[in-house]
């Protein structure tokens, strides 16, 4: 269980430039879980998220994870247990190594088999290609190729596979498949429903696709101003549409609605 | 004509293991490693006058442990108190400057007139001739090569290439950078020092000024390198480029030293010159092959 306690963060604090990108914002996440969040831009999405996965420290407030005080581990302490993958499919892998070394370096979440001196074992590299051949994209029979020369889409394949070789606790999804075309994007999350589902994870998604928002997932969350002001599950999310989203959202922001976007509703 | 051939080739491959250290830190790691200068007469320093006091094996592994620490001090400027990576290096290599003299007895130079060194030691053993010195640098820069290529297999070796390569994935992937920047930038300085190690036993001296210019030389032969057998294309073709460079360089050197086709006092401007333009190149084509489409379409 993740309980996020009063989480703020300003940036440039006591400049023009101030922006309160968390406001003092509260969530408990249950296992198993599957989120989905929107929000306009600069509602605080990703600043939550960077939150969660330790990229910074927040100004104030506590994030536990499983009843544990992680608010002061660095980001690659958490990633241990906290997956997460960004819009830019080049972020989540190295380029200039084969999609071999790449899971390789994912599987050192493992706690197991991780001498520091040690090699890929055939065992490994048999693990790898299995999970690879689960893809059904034929990554699995160009191990030595470096990674840089896959598509956009094949990468965060590979990316959505390695953030979940060893099952995190938790998954952070920023907007994973907004940089894909339609296809690949189709692809990804129904690649993504299969593995959290396969492993119960907890799962985090933030979206501008409202379909999505409302079809996939559990629990539906609607982020403004740096904090939560929608938070649906259960019956008050069954049968939701997309309409009652946009209108929910146009009647809790206000009149920001107007000079902001919320972003593709289809 | 075959003394040159054979300065040449020990030269070369003494002098690859700069290059090897600087492919470690340049390539794998893409830091701009500026201690590699102080680091190499630190080397140097250490193991000669280890050599004076009649420890010359020793002192290779000494100057190794010496040189470690010199990169270590760099990577702790970097990784922990937030130095700008170019700076730690220029600072560590100031600051090696009063520890190479002290290394030496306060003197700027030592010089070994009957001690034995490695060479020696070895000469004695009567394995490869006349070729013997070749043969002892060649098996020390093979056996390095080798270290690193499987260095760079290793779950740590993955860790810190792909730090160079995605610091984002890094951290992702529950490895911390500054760690491993910090074992690069030991590691590569080890190899630095062991390279001045055993030049100076080489050469009999060491000298507080012999570090000057490593890092440009030590650049321009990794990039000969890469570009004589296309080194960019795997790790072990780019280790090897490391010392193909320095042969082809040191040959270079030889011919000019031997025929004065140039002053010799011009090899620096030379290697500077080289330098610039290998690192330029694909600068200068990308804006050429523009210009020159924009003339021909714009016609």
């Amino acid at each position: 269980m993740l309980e996020i306690q009063n989480i703020s963060k300003v940036f440039n604090p006591g400049t023009v430039n101030e922006k309160t990108a968390l406001a003092g914002l509260s969530l408990t996440v249950n296992d198993g879980d599957f989120i989905t969040i929107v929000g306009s831009n600069g509602a605080g999405k990703s600043t939550l998220f960077n939150a969660i996965s330790g990229t910074f420290l927040a100004d104030s407030g506590r994030i536990l994870l499983d009843g544990k005080n992680i608010t002061f581990e660095p980001d690659y302490i958490r990633s241990k247990y906290i997956g997460r993958l960004f819009q830019d499919p080049l972020k989540g892998t190295a380029p200039h190594m084969t999609i071999e070394e790449n899971l390789a370096l994912a599987y050192l979440r493992a706690e197991k088999n991780t001498n520091p001196l040690s090699h890929i074992s055939r065992k490994e590299k048999e693990f790898f290609h299995d999970r690879l051949k689960m893809l059904d994209m034929g990554l699995e029979d160009r191990m030595n190729t470096p990674v840089g020369t896959l598509s956009g889409g094949q990468r965060q394949a590979l990316t959505l596979l390695m953030a979940t070789l060893v099952p995190p606790k938790i998954l952070l999804l920023d907007e994973h498949t907004a940089a894909l075309d339609p296809q690949a994007a189709a692809k990804i999350m129904e690649l993504t429903v299969q593995i959290t589902e396969e492993n119960h994870t907890t799962c985090l998604m933030v979206t501008h696709n409202l379909k999505q928002a409302v079809t996939v997932g559990n629990r539906t969350l609607m982020m403004a101003n740096g904090n939560i002001i929608l938070d649906l599950s259960g019956s008050e999310r069954e049968g939701l549409t997309i309409q009652d989203l946009m209108d929910m959202f146009r009647k809790s922001a206000g009149k920001e609605f107007d000079n902001d976007r919320i972003l593709l509703s289809e | 004509m075959l003394h040159i051939a054979q300065t040449a080739l020990s030269l070369g491959c003494i002098y690859s293991l700069v290059a090897l250290a600087l492919f470690l830190s340049y390539r794998v790691l893409d830091i701009a490693d500026l201690t590699t200068d102080g680091c190499f007469v630190l080397g140097m320093a250490v193991s000669v006058s280890m050599a004076a006091k009649g420890h010359p094996l020793a002192g290779l592994f000494c100057a190794i442990a010496a040189g470690g620490c010199a990169g270590f001090v760099t990577a702790f400027l970097q990784t922990r108190l937030g130095v700008p990576s170019i700076i730690a290096g220029i600072i560590t290599n100031t600051g090696l400057y009063t520890v190479n003299l002290m290394a030496m007895g306060w003197s700027s130079n030592v010089s070994l007139i009957k001690q034995e060194t490695i060479f020696t030691k070895f000469r004695a053993t009567g394995i490869g001739g006349s070729w013997y010195s070749i043969l002892l640098v060649l098996c020390i820069a093979l056996i390095c090569m080798v270290l690193m290529r499987q260095f760079l297999r290793t779950r740590i070796g993955l860790s810190i290439r792909a730090t160079g390569d995605n610091k984002d994935m890094v951290s992702a992937s529950s490895i911390n950078p500054k760690f491993m920047i910090t074992v690069g930038l030991t590691i590569a300085n080890c190899f630095t020092a062991l390279s001045g190690a055993v030049a100076g036993q080489l050469q009999k001296s060491a000298d507080i000024n012999a570090g000057t210019g490593i890092v440009v030389i030590g650049l321009a032969t990794l990039i000969i390198g890469e570009t004589v057998i296309n080194g960019r294309k795997s790790i072990g073709r780019n280790i090897t480029a490391c010392l193909v460079g320095n042969i082809i360089y040191r040959f270079i050197y030889a011919i000019v030293l031997q025929t004065r086709i140039i002053p010799i006092e011009g090899l620096k401007l030379m290697t500077a010159v080289i330098v610039a333009a290998a690192i330029a190149a694909p600068t200068v084509q990308n804006q050429m092959k523009i210009s020159s489409r924009a003339r021909r379409e714009m016609r």
